[in-house]
């Protein structure tokens, strides 16, 4: 009787022990990241490895460190086809939820556009990386969107510089034929005034074409490519658009080495469709592609258990896969800075916008976060929210996987600010904005 | 007196300029054409027989191209997989006649339309479940090679697809004028209550119908697919297909096949010449603007049979 009173009171303490430790391990409160995704319809195959490269990520900070600061990270999913009006109606349906949304990050530049007038009203901002309104990486008119480490002007600048290095100095470019085709659509277009003004700076021709929605058939544009014979042609497609026109390009013979995709066009599955075709064809990016990276790895090891068949079946080290995990590390990495600002707690709307604005991805921050050769590190500031070193890396397809030599080339930032400054200060002008002071 | 240049005299100039350009673009026209016509067929095909505009034809083409996909990334072999895919678009046929076509007999056309409509989303549902919606390269061993014939720029594949298409309508057009049931087919096509009066068997014949536009969306989802890999874009081609059948006439096989090679042409002379003064990526819309035209002139488009019906 002795014994089994003790034994009972063992397993007593042994309940209540573990209990106190789990207590111990439970969450401080939830932190809501919503999620719109697009993972049917004509653009599902960017969306499946960019909407599951979200996900993972914030798995991998709740399974390897207990949430952000303590607190979960929570997040849900949206499915809006890529479709702005949906999106606008899945924004409305999430922002509110868990507590309400940290930010949000459409991934859509169509999206962004609408969203944009509803941050500041519903207190949401937008993080919008390396895509959205390019004029709002001036913090002075748009306080509440965020576009690091690079908007599509910076990109379209550090192409041409990339260009540039290729014909031995932006001064060979005189006389140079470049020809950007891109998607007819509000994101395909937003290179085109950079091109011109470049041009017009730089003194080669620039032949612009545009390519219907959704791109399937580009036998036209080809054929002028063809007729042209530009020397360089830079692409801003999204989708379909984006396979069609790298078969195109080969079957009129054009050089893949001199084909170069904007970020949104240099995906793992812009490529598979076209076979060897597609070796040489080349891609800006802000990351590198692959397995390799020390995140991507925590992700196999955490979210898969090491089991890589399953991690690939779900596109881990696809570009789009890698370009969502480093948009969920820098989404979360604010909200941590948030969270601090706000002494612990959850924070509000206000103070993850300031935690934006004073966000420092410093080397040594990158270094502390297992994210050095991963992210580009920049620093965001409440006049510039694009970040003060945007720039590309350009990346190579073999045929098999992407490879890049790791060059960093940087944006124009000369001409490509007061750009953005006056875009910004014409939008200020049409909606009745008084630009902040800073 | 510059816009009379820039739409009136510029591009004839341009165009005469470089005749071999020109014939480049009408080739390059003609191809793309070939392959609206191949979605245009399985229009035709079913508004013939059960005078129904089936708006799901785009993501038949989608749905037979992913389950061949699906088949050969299970190493189905290839000829094997067809004849899978084939089997799942009778049995899908059976499906549709025996759950859809048999309840709504006698039913106006825009209820039909409705259900097609309906039937457009069970299919792009269906296949993205069953099949996923990444993009999937096809591979069937179709060359694909560029090559100049007399300063001509051609494509094998492109080349295989015309005849392909060329086959393919020759089958059709044997099958309607030949056999006794493409003769039931036409007979149900132009009155189903007579056809049923003598009897032809309705249900058969919708069964068949269908199931000859599953083939016919399989062989378009190879080609298209072929091309640009297997996704669900594939459903959007249809849109690409109605200017065609506009133009070709809803009940004309050869109509289809004209149709497709003069929307192509118009489509690519009209973006290389006339889109710069536009700012580009005119040709969506310039195929739908001249079958529009084409249809103030002859409504029943080029091949399709004029309706003189009694007041």
């Amino acid at each position: 009787m002795k014994t089994k009173s003790l034994l009972l009171v063992a397993a007593g303490i042994a309940i209540g022990a573990t209990g106190a430790l789990e207590s111990k391990k439970a969450y401080s409160a939830e932190l809501f990241f919503p999620h719109t995704v697009y993972r049917t319809g004509a653009y599902a195959p960017s969306g499946i490895p960019s909407a599951n490269g979200f996900r993972d990520y914030y798995a991998l900070l709740n399974k390897r460190d207990g949430g952000i600061e303590g607190h979960k990270v929570v997040s849900e999913e949206c499915e809006f086809k890529y479709n702005t009006k949906i999106g606008v109606e899945c924004y409305e349906k999430l922002k509110g939820k868990h507590g309400g949304a940290m930010l949000v990050n459409p991934y859509s530049t169509g999206l962004t556009y609408q969203l944009i007038p509803k941050a500041p009203v519903n207190k949401i901002p937008i993080l919008s990386m390396g895509y959205g309104r390019t004029a709002a990486a001036d913090g002075r008119v748009f306080p509440w969107v965020f576009n690091f480490p690079a908007t599509y002007w910076s990109q379209a600048s550090a192409v041409i510089n990339y260009i540039g290095a290729q014909e031995g100095g932006l001064g060979n470019l005189k006389g140079k034929h470049i020809a950007h085709v891109y998607h007819n659509s509000a994101y395909g277009k937003e290179a085109n005034p950079t091109l011109d003004a470049l041009s017009a700076k730089l003194g080669f021709k620039l032949t612009k074409l545009a390519v219907d929605h959704p791109g399937q058939e580009q036998k036209a544009t080809w054929l002028q490519i063809r007729r042209k014979k530009p020397d360089w042609v830079f692409m801003s497609g999204w989708g379909v658009m984006n396979q069609v026109a790298i078969k195109e390009a080969a079957s009129i013979g054009f050089p893949m080495t001199k084909f170069i995709g904007n970020w949104w066009s240099a995906s793992d599955a812009d490529v598979i469709p076209a076979g060897d075709n597609a070796i040489g064809y080349k891609g800006t990016n802000m990351h590198p592609a692959g397995t390799k990276p020390k995140v991507i790895q925590d992700i196999i090891k955490h979210i898969y258990g090491g089991d890589m068949a399953k991690a690939k079946a779900n596109n881990v080290g696809e570009v789009l896969y890698n370009r969502a995990v480093l948009g969920a590390f820098y989404a979360t990495e604010v909200v941590r800075d948030a969270v601090k600002l706000a002494g612990g707690k959850r924070p509000s709307g206000d103070q993850v916008r300031e935690a934006f604005e004073n966000l420092n991805m410093s080397e040594a921050r990158l270094v502390k976060s297992g994210m050095k050769g991963y992210a580009p590190s920049f620093k965001v500031s409440c006049r510039n929210h694009e970040g003060n070193a945007p720039g590309v890396l350009i990346q190579q397809w073999s045929g098999s996987k992407w490879t890049t030599d790791g060059k960093f080339y940087p944006a124009m930032n000369d001409v490509v600010r007061p750009m953005v400054e006056k875009a910004a200060a014409a939008y200020a002008k049409e909606n009745k904005i008084k630009p902040r002071d800073c | 007196m510059e816009v009379l240049n820039t739409f009136f005299v510029a591009p004839f100039l341009d165009m005469g300029s470089d005749l071999i350009f020109l014939t480049e673009v009408i080739i390059g026209g003609m191809m793309a054409g070939i392959m609206y016509s191949l979605v245009a067929l399985g229009f035709v095909l079913i508004y013939k027989a059960s005078g129904v505009f089936n708006y799901a034809q785009g993501a038949m083409v989608l749905f037979a191209a992913l389950t061949l996909v699906g088949l050969m990334e299970r190493h189905v072999p290839l000829v094997l997989a067809i004849i899978l895919t084939m089997g799942v678009m009778i049995g899908l046929a059976f499906l549709i006649e025996r759950y859809m076509l048999r309840k709504l007999v006698n039913q106006a056309q825009i209820i039909l339309f409705m259900a097609a409509i309906g039937l457009n989303f069970v299919f792009e549902g269906a296949g993205q479940i069953a099949w996923g919606s990444n993009v999937k390269k096809l591979d069937v061993g179709i060359p694909d090679k560029s090559f100049e014939f007399g300063g001509i720029l051609l494509n094998s594949f492109d080349l295989f697809a015309a005849c392909t298409a060329a086959i393919l309508v020759a089958i059709l057009a044997l099958f309607f004028q030949k056999t006794p049931t493409g003769r039931a087919l036409r007979a149900v096509a132009d009155d189903h209550q007579a056809a049923l009066a003598v009897g032809i068997p309705l249900n058969t014949i919708w069964v068949i119908v269908w199931s000859v536009a599953g083939f016919v969306a399989l062989v378009a989802g190879i080609m298209w697919g072929g091309k640009a890999g297997v996704q669900f874009s594939l459903v959007l081609i249809a849109l690409k297909a109605l200017p065609v059948l506009i133009l070709g006439g809803f009940e004309s096989v050869p109509g289809a096949i004209i149709g497709g090679l003069l929307i192509g042409i118009f489509e690519k002379i009209s973006e290389v010449y006339w889109g710069p003064a536009f700012g580009g990526a005119i040709e969506g819309w310039f195929a739908y603007m001249a079958a529009l035209i084409f249809l103030m002139f002859r409504p029943q488009g080029l091949f399709g049979e004029k309706i003189i019906e009694r007041v």
